[in-house]
């Protein structure tokens, strides 16, 4: 019988997770539940929310259940030469503005940390491609590069305020919002143009990066789309081309975020399963030299992918009494499971127990 | 086929949205039938239209048991769902508003009470303003609480003004204008990405009924 029948999605996920990284020389490191509460403070907007589990450890210091796993993994992997490639699968807790209140989440993924190249960072990518290959080959990885949207934005000379609506309405892939905030003449004509474009573009590389060529770009933005452009052809050589899709939408906090991200999607999940990109800024941050990359794959959203319906719990319920000595009961149940079946022995008939069929040694009894 | 799963505002204005859909193609028999029914499906176009609750629209596509839904802006400023905004429908126009008494005089030295249905819109609001308020959170029939002093001002949807005009309020401040949004779940915006856009354009080069 197939063992890995009786895995969960996210079980199964983590097998085939760990054993992906692993092939690619990713080390695994495992780390405690808790972190010192500072070291969130001082990050915070780094962190997908604000609200942090927090207790007092017997020796009255603030200690946190983690709500995050890359700021542990930068604050404690020393560096030093070549790169630093680590992969963990933990548990963080935080909150989302959907669910009311804290939840735990299942969450695997990598980190490559030290002097990047475009090696090491295609390398990520395919690494993210991959891991959600192993759940689903219909999978959609929508990629971007920061750089190409701040581009236009300091090419633009906004106010923190005008900029931070700029990058709302982008995230909301806002045209009609862009266009009121030009009318409005917060945002100059040829930035609203621009960045209306990039949001309304969405498809697989090979369709979008003509057109971005086409768009007469500031020099920065250029120089990302360059950038973009040469990751694109390098995951092309990955056979991962039609997989992939350019979204500009995806924007984050540019404090901590800069250049290449990207955020993986399955059919059926109504929201994303991964999120990941380049981090040097938050590395900066940290008083660190070089760059960072990686990306989390969230394991608690495949409890409800694809999941057949509950069937039967156990193939045969083994119903003994007291006629029946110890030894028989087990003879049989062995029996059954050398054949390959489930078994579950009762001396009565168990509650909301679903079974296929069930084998009563007390009639046999009599 | 994709099937889009299209979630519409119960009444006057989800009635509208569906006749401007109509216009440009995606029409669902079914659904002009009298009945009882709240899911309607036209397999030929590739549809299925429901009915819900206004302000459970941006909750129904953000959780992608519907792949679009139209909702107005008051909603999704209010519960800042994450979707996609994709097109302003120009249709159910009015203003989010701040109202008061006519002889009410702001007291700068005093904290305001404001009473509202939308508390995240008056916070956002008045702190842009840095003034401390002291949200008073109604469900219904807002214009009230001014008239028996339970606040001092209300922040709500001012379509022409009457009701305001005969409960001896006016208004003080608009915040932002409201209109109706066409809004997409992000996933079903990559997996359907062909059928929303198209539904989107098609939408978008329509006129909208009412300026």
């Amino acid at each position: 019988m197939d063992a890995e029948l009786f895995l969960k999605n996210e079980e199964r996920a983590v097998f085939r997770l760990r054993e992906l990284y692993r092939r690619h020389g990713y080390l695994p490191y495992k780390m405690s539940k808790f972190e010192e509460y500072d070291l969130y403070v001082r990050n915070k907007s780094f962190l997908v929310s604000d609200h942090i589990l927090t207790f007092t450890d017997v020796d009255g210091k603030l200690m946190a259940l983690k709500p995050d796993v890359t700021l542990s993994i930068l604050k404690n992997c020393p560096g030093g030469p070549g790169l630093q490639k680590v992969y963990y699968h933990e548990n963080v807790y935080r909150t989302s503005p959907a669910s009311h209140g804290y939840r735990e989440i299942m969450q695997a993924g990598l980190e490559c940390i030290g002097t990047l190249d475009d090696y090491a960072v295609g390398e990520v990518v395919m690494l993210a491609a991959r891991s959600l290959e192993t759940i689903s080959g219909q999978y959609l990885l929508d990629l971007s590069h920061l750089g190409v949207v701040a581009g236009i934005l300091a090419a633009a000379a906004l106010t923190e305020e005008e900029r931070q609506a700029a990058l709302t309405a982008m995230g909301q892939k806002n045209a009609p919002a862009l266009r009121q905030l030009c009318r409005e003449g917060r945002l100059p004509e040829d930035a609203a143009r621009q960045l209306e474009q990039l949001a309304n573009l969405y498809g697989p590389p090979a369709e979008v990066l003509p057109l971005l060529e086409q768009m007469d770009l500031p020099a920065a933005s250029a120089q990302a789309l360059a950038e973009l452009k040469a990751l694109c052809a390098l995951l092309g050589q990955y056979g991962l081309g039609d997989r992939l899709r350019l979204d500009f939408s995806i924007v984050n906090d540019m404090n901590y975020y800069s250049g290449i991200i990207f955020r993986g999607y399955l059919p059926g999940l109504a929201s994303g399963v991964l999120a990941g990109g380049r981090y040097d800024n938050l590395l900066r941050k940290m008083g660190r030299e070089g760059g960072a990359i990686g990306f989390a794959v969230y394991l608690d959203q495949l409890e409800r992918y694809n999941t057949p319906p509950r069937g039967c719990d156990v193939d045969v319920l083994l119903l003994y009494d007291d006629s029946r000595t110890a030894g028989d009961v087990a003879a049989a149940a062995n029996a059954l499971l050398a054949a390959g079946r489930t078994v579950r022995a009762e001396r009565e008939i168990p509650g909301g127990l679903q079974y296929r069929e069930v084998r009563d040694m007390r009639k046999e009894a009599r | 086929m994709t099937v889009l799963n299209i979630a519409l505002p119960k009444g006057r204005l989800g009635e509208k949205v569906y006749r401007i859909f109509k216009s440009v193609g995606y029409d669902c028999p079914a659904i002009e039938e009298e009945n009882r029914k709240l899911v309607f499906e036209n397999p030929e176009k590739g549809i299925r239209y429901f009915w819900v609750k206004p302000s459970d629209v941006a909750i129904y596509v953000e959780r992608g048991a519907a792949d679009i839904g139209v909702a107005g802006k008051d909603i999704l400023l209010e519960y800042a769902p994450d979707v996609y905004e994709l097109a302003d429908l120009g249709i159910g126009r009015c203003r989010m508003c701040v109202a008061g008494k006519k002889d009410f005089r702001d007291d700068l030295d005093t904290t305001l009470r404001v009473a509202t249905k939308f508390p995240r819109i008056a916070r956002t609001y008045y702190s842009s303003l840095s003034r401390d308020i002291d949200i008073i959170k109604l469900n219904g029939s807002i214009e009230i609480a001014p008239l028996l002093g339970l606040s001092d001002v209300i922040v709500d949807i001012v379509e022409t003004g009457r009701t305001l005009l005969e409960n001896g309020l006016e208004l003080k401040e608009e915040i932002v204008p409201i209109s109706a949004r066409l809004v997409a779940n992000k996933v079903s915006y990559k997996f359907k990405n062909d059928a929303i856009r198209q539904l989107v354009e098609a939408v978008e080069r329509c006129q909208p009924e009412e300026a």
